[in-house]
């Protein structure tokens, strides 16, 4: 795999490949395609709100699907797979494999990516990546709704087998001479993601059955009208898809483990708190779906007992930091741009969850809940930790996957823009949210704080736009023309790459 | 392991549960206080449709978009919806319940000063969500 671009073999031949790089290459074209295309509506939703009044958008139909389509795109078609990428590089040479578990499983689970995003993105629902009933049901416009649900179906189908691999591949297929305590962290991050995608994916997979029964009209599980209970499909929704947030988290928390100690030129602080955090992370995931909603007439107990199982995830994920920052004391740490995305991620990973704890405590929560405070919140963590944390490692990546070097310069000057552009959009957006502005609406009232802060948040999006233009034209100039990189020590921080790389013969 | 000290993780770890721990009493506490409706509490149905906001006081008057109260006396609001989910917010008093089509929630606030203050829908409702707002007018009658 390495050297790819050095000597170019024919488009086909990776994409009917099963090999694990092969495949792991073809996740991370689609991903990064994907994140330029929900980042160009996140755009479009930023410019909207500018001021008040339609602007560049028109009308609210297509806002409302616009940011359907921007949510579903980023986590479900950039995140993921992003983080399968990685795995699918990374993880059979961790455990000293030939390959994955199940090379042509793993191709399948791939092939099934494009497909389910032409429906999400040809059919442009409107109904918000919950897609709560019953709205859902009687009122989203027919072929889009039933197109996004078939979508989603088919990225889980994708996500479970994916899962499947990696854990087999893990714990069956790991050399010999390595015991379940040698794997490398990224690896462990793999196996309890995964594990989380075993148990949690299929809840949502019969939900979704459920809701296309309920629009068909032949069964009336979430619809009133039929007697039954759209609250059944919140908790089906956010038991999947709160421990889904440690699957996107995990992976990214992971690929900071690689990074960290290799800049800082210092063994990790400790590698069993890392996994222990790692697997209490993904238990008590579980434990707090409902905290989504508090305001939905729970009865005070139940409120009660999931705000003491969200709490409880908050030591689990301040041990990763303590472990990041305690790895970097008294290292000789080297700043280049992999590092910086993995430190700035893990400051953002921390301001992230201090202002998650206020959507934990019951009373705050009314103040926040459905407001931008949490789409500031959710998108830190998303932007902040996950995308800082993927991209630091798709530069450390980038000389193996090429044989060729970045600019530097310009992956720092990619760096800084969009820490500035991320904190100038999400900071200011927690603000917004105690103003008072609810999330998802594409017009609002001149009220001179909502516009300022707007106006903030539209100018930080737009640093984040142009940062990530840079980037692109870094990556595909770099690709083809960047100076051959050392493949010894690319990043001159001493030692060898962790990982041989001398991959194994692509055609095997 | 081994080389260095565990200890300061231990602390930290230590410093961290005892921190949640205190976030969470303190929120205990006041969800407590903040669920108790007070007795006598005059009741208001609010219903939420797209898109917009009814209220039906306890004397049978019905408003639409503007919801009158009275500064000193407590409300208690049953949260009703004819069509999809809702969520009835009035940011000012940190009330926030969500109107569930099939089911009746409740929540209660009490007015302390006359004034104008923003309902709004906070939870997605379709083509119009956005504008879902109304008005809540508190009068002194003393005044």
């Amino acid at each position: 795999m390495v050297l790819e671009l050095q000597k170019p073999r024919p488009i086909w031949q990776i994409m009917f490949s099963t090999h694990h790089t092969d495949v792991g290459l073809l996740y991370l074209i689609s991903s990064l395609a994907f994140l330029f295309l929900g980042g160009t509506l996140a755009l479009a939703i930023r410019a909207e709100l500018f001021l008040p009044g339609a602007q560049i958008i028109g009308d609210a139909m297509t806002f409302n699907r616009i940011f359907t389509v921007h949510g579903t795109t980023l986590i479900f078609l950039f995140i993921i797979p992003f983080a399968s990428a990685v795995g699918n590089y990374y993880v059979p040479i961790m455990v000293r494999y030939k390959d994955m578990a199940y090379p042509k499983l793993n191709a399948i689970a791939f092939w099934m990516i494009p497909p389910a995003g032409a429906l999400i993105w040809l059919g442009f629902a409107d109904f918000t990546w919950y897609a709560t009933p019953p709205y859902s049901i009687i009122s989203a416009p027919g072929p889009a709704a039933d197109m996004w649900i078939f979508g989603l179906k088919i990225l889980g189908i994708s996500s479970v087998l994916g899962a499947i691999n990696f854990i087999v591949t893990i714990l069956k297929c790991k050399h010999p001479d390595m015991s379940i305590g040698q794997v490398p962290l990224l690896a462990w991050s793999f196996l309890s993601s995964s594990l989380i995608i075993l148990v949690a994916i299929p809840t949502f997979a019969a939900a979704l059955l459920m809701l296309l029964t309920d629009r068909l009209g032949v069964s009336g599980f979430f619809n009133p009208a039929m007697g039954g209970d759209p609250i059944a499909y919140a908790h089906l929704f956010w038991f999947t898809f709160h421990p889904e947030v440690y699957v996107l988290v995990i992976p990214a928390i992971g690929m900071m483990y690689e990074i960290i100690p290799r800049f800082s030129r210092k063994p990790i602080y400790s590698y069993n708190s890392g996994v222990f955090a790692f697997v209490l992370l993904s238990i008590v995931g579980f434990s707090s779906w409902a905290h989504h909603m508090y305001a939905t007439g729970m009865s005070f107990t139940e409120k009660t007992v999931f705000m003491v199982g969200t709490l409880a995830a908050v030591p689990a994920s301040a041990m990763h930091v303590f472990n990041f920052v305690a790895t970097m004391w008294n290292g000789r740490i080297k700043f280049s741009t992999p590092m910086m995305w993995a430190v700035g991620g893990i400051a953002l990973f921390f301001s992230a969850g201090a202002g998650g704890v206020a959507n934990a405590a019951m009373p705050l929560d009314f103040t926040t809940h459905d407001t931008y405070w949490v789409v500031g919140h959710f998108h830190l963590f998303v932007m902040g930790t996950i995308a800082f944390g993927s991209i630091g490692f798709l530069y450390y990546m980038f000389p193996y996957v090429t044989g060729r070097m970045y600019n530097e310069t310009m992956g720092k000057i990619h760096f800084v823009m969009s820490f500035v552009g991320t904190v100038l959009v999400f900071f200011t957006q927690h603000v917004l949210g105690l103003y008072g502005m609810p999330r998802r609406i594409f017009d609002y009232p001149p009220i001179p704080e909502w516009i300022a802060m707007n106006q903030i948040a539209t100018v930080g999006a737009m640093v984040i736009g142009v940062s990530m233009a840079i980037f692109l034209a870094n990556m595909i100039y770099s690709s083809g023309k960047g100076q051959l990189a050392n493949t010894e020590d690319p990043f001159g921080v001493g030692g060898k790459y962790y990982y041989p790389f001398e991959a194994k013969n692509p055609s095997h | 392991m081994g080389g260095h000290s565990n200890w300061p993780e231990w602390i930290y770890i230590g410093v961290v549960v005892a921190l949640m721990c205190w976030v969470g009493a303190e929120a205990w506490e006041a969800e407590r206080l903040v669920e108790h409706v007070p007795e006598g509490a005059e009741t208001i149905i609010v219903t939420g449709q797209q898109w917009f906001w009814t209220f039906e006081h306890e004397d049978g008057t019905k408003e639409i978009g503007e919801l009158h109260v009275e500064v000193g006396k407590a409300y208690k609001l049953e949260i009703h919806s004819k069509d999809v989910n809702h969520s009835f917010n009035i940011h000012d008093y940190v009330v926030l319940m969500d109107a569930i089509p099939g089911r009746v929630n409740t929540v209660w606030f009490a007015p302390t000063d006359a004034g104008e203050h923003d309902i709004q829908c906070r939870e997605y409702c379709g083509l119009i969500h956005y504008n879902m707002r109304g008005k809540l007018i508190v009068e002194d009658p003393t005044a």
